[in-house]
């Protein structure tokens, strides 16, 4: 159907399109292929040349390094955790019947629009200071002492305030999933005398794993980056307790000036997304071709 | 048959989801509120704030300390500009990929969006490097571009996923009726396009207002977009819990509003059409 002509303009469209992401994702990775072999301190420019695996080693074997893989996975995993549990109980929540139903999924949904440095610094100041925030004013009510979120649990409180951040994106899935439940196969199963639990377990489940799917694997590329709400809540902090991957390459490279370390750190950054890119792409290419 | 339901189920239903719902919404609530009163009552216990005088002090304030409204408008060029420009560089590609699929339409589509997949930070110095290298450190041009590519993927994907829904029948029946390649662009596809084109805009421009990755590190102050302007708060001399709740105020609102009409979109543009 399709006629040579139309085949060639369809080419001269995508062109554009094709060359500029080429660039942007070819020209800038090929750079740090290379800065990650080679001695370069913004610090001490008599230090050039190839620098082999050094860069690599020195940066895997930084003992930062292991903590900061260790914290990336534990921010990755935990807000995971809170996401698709949460999400699920908020979604079958907001699916049952109940006055002003807008106005709580208005509610419940608003954290996904606040920047992350507004709700990194909200969080902060206003709700988790030792001084004067929300939570110490409660626990002084309560007659308790005040907890330092961020100084004496600061992973735990990063996870927190990111899974606040995502909860709505998770919640939404759910819904949108749950409204394709067949309910006619809900009220079979009611009639056979299927208890609510049970049909929770062997019909509402079932039908969520795709999306359960989608929202672990859609959150977890965009949770390996977080990094504004660590930059303006502990600064990777106290020491290093707070401090994943995304932030150690950052510290690396822009505080440090170590580019050769920094890239390095960065190319390991890159692999290990490529890792949960592999199972985003084929669940989304088996998708296409339904 | 619907299901009969009680009453008081839903009764009990409603009281716990709204409970939920204003747990959930209190961080943005309390900001609200708190940006309404002065610095010094900001920091009193919560009740002993909410009875103190209510004022508008503190957006004032935020706009004679900081000039508030130049990274307000650089959000917007930032957020709208790459938009824009990424959606007239998508456009043909996504119709194209559309209406006339080659044998290689969905390799292409795989790896547009696998770009989207790789680490910013992966990238971070290369791109600091050479942006350093061009003078385009702390400018709304460089931003802009960045912005653009960036964003690029999502919305040739977005974009081909509402393009396909449009029937290919329709334009072969107006092609055999003899209507011109103009009116067929006029009369078929802007009216059937626009509403996908739209809901893309919209995802992407909230997106953007809120990326806070690059924007913190290649603007400092002049390109500065909101994002980082909020961020200057974080050092312990800007503590200004009024003035932070009002800077915040400001710069969440117009996306909050966006975004509560952008629900479907955003289930549909960031999960790549894998669940409608």
């Amino acid at each position: 159907m399709a006629t040579q002509q139309s085949r060639l303009a369809a080419r001269l469209m995508v062109a554009p399109s094709v060359i500029l992401l080429f660039i942007w994702m070819i020209v800038p990775l090929v750079a740090t292929v290379w800065f990650s072999f080679r001695n370069y301190n913004l610090l001490n420019p008599n230090l050039t040349g190839w620098a082999g695996f050094n860069n690599y080693y020195y940066f895997l074997t930084d003992p930062n390094f292991l903590t900061a893989i260790w914290h990336t996975l534990a921010v990755v995993v935990g807000v995971l955790i809170v996401t698709v549990v949460g999400g699920i109980l908020l979604a079958l929540m907001l699916d049952r019947p109940m006055w002003g139903q807008g106005i709580v999924r208005i509610m419940v949904i608003a954290p996904f629009f606040v920047m992350p440095t507004v709700s990194g610094l909200i969080w902060k100041n206003l709700l988790m200071n030792p001084v004067n925030g929300m939570f110490a004013h409660m626990a002084k009510g309560l007659g308790l002492q005040p907890y330092d979120f961020l100084n004496q649990a600061p992973l735990t409180s990063i996870i927190v305030i990111v899974a606040w951040a995502w909860l709505p994106f998770s919640t939404l899935i759910f819904l949108t999933s749950l409204q394709s439940l067949d309910g006619e196969q809900q009220e079979a199963a009611e009639m056979d005398g299927a208890g609510s639990l049970s049909r929770f377990i062997h019909l509402t489940i079932p039908h969520l794993t795709r999306a359960i799917t989608v929202v672990i694997l859609i959150q977890t590329i965009f949770l390996l980056s977080v990094f504004a709400e660590i930059a303006v809540t502990t600064n990777g902090g106290p020491g290093t307790a707070s401090t994943t991957l995304t932030y150690l390459v950052y510290v690396q490279a822009l505080l440090n000036y170590d580019v050769g370390g920094g890239t390095a750190g960065g190319m390991v950054a890159v692999i290990l997304a490529n890792i949960v890119a592999f199972f985003v792409m084929r669940m989304i290419g088996k998708n296409l071709d339904a | 048959m619907a299901r009969q339901i009680k009453g008081s189920a839903k009764a009990g239903n409603t009281l716990i989801a709204w409970v939920i719902g204003f747990v959930i919404f209190f961080p943005i609530l309390w900001t609200i509120l708190m940006s309404f009163h002065g610095e010094g009552d900001a920091i009193k216990s919560p009740l002993p704030m909410l009875a103190s005088p209510w004022t508008f002090d503190s957006y004032g304030e935020v706009q004679a300390r900081s000039n508030y409204s130049l990274h307000f408008f650089n959000s917007v060029v930032i957020s709208l500009g790459s938009t824009v420009l990424a959606l007239i560089i998508a456009i043909p590609a996504a119709w194209a990929m559309a209406f006339v699929p080659g044998r290689r339409t969905k390799d292409l589509l795989m790896w547009m969006l696998s770009t989207k997949m790789m680490p910013a930070v992966g990238v971070l110095i290369p791109m600091y490097l050479g942006f350093k290298a061009l003078g385009l450190l702390d400018t709304l041009t460089g931003l802009v571009m960045l912005m653009t590519l960036a964003n690029l993927p999502l919305v040739v994907w977005m974009l081909y996923t509402y393009f396909k829904e449009i029937p290919g029948e329709i334009l072969e029946a107006c092609r055999m009726d003899g209507a011109s390649l103009r009116s067929e662009i006029t009369h078929i596809l802007v009216p059937l396009a626009v509403p996908g084109i739209a809901s893309t805009l919209l995802l992407n421009v909230i997106l953007a207002w809120n990326e806070a990755f690059w924007t913190l590190q290649l603007t400092s102050s002049k390109a500065a977009p909101l994002t980082q302007f909020i961020a200057s708060y974080s050092s312990p001399e800007g503590l200004f819990y009024a003035k932070l709740s009002a800077a915040s105020t400001m710069a969440i609102a117009p996306i909050l509003i966006l975004g509560w009409f952008s629900q479907k979109q955003l289930v549909r543009g960031l999960t790549f059409g894998a669940v409608k």
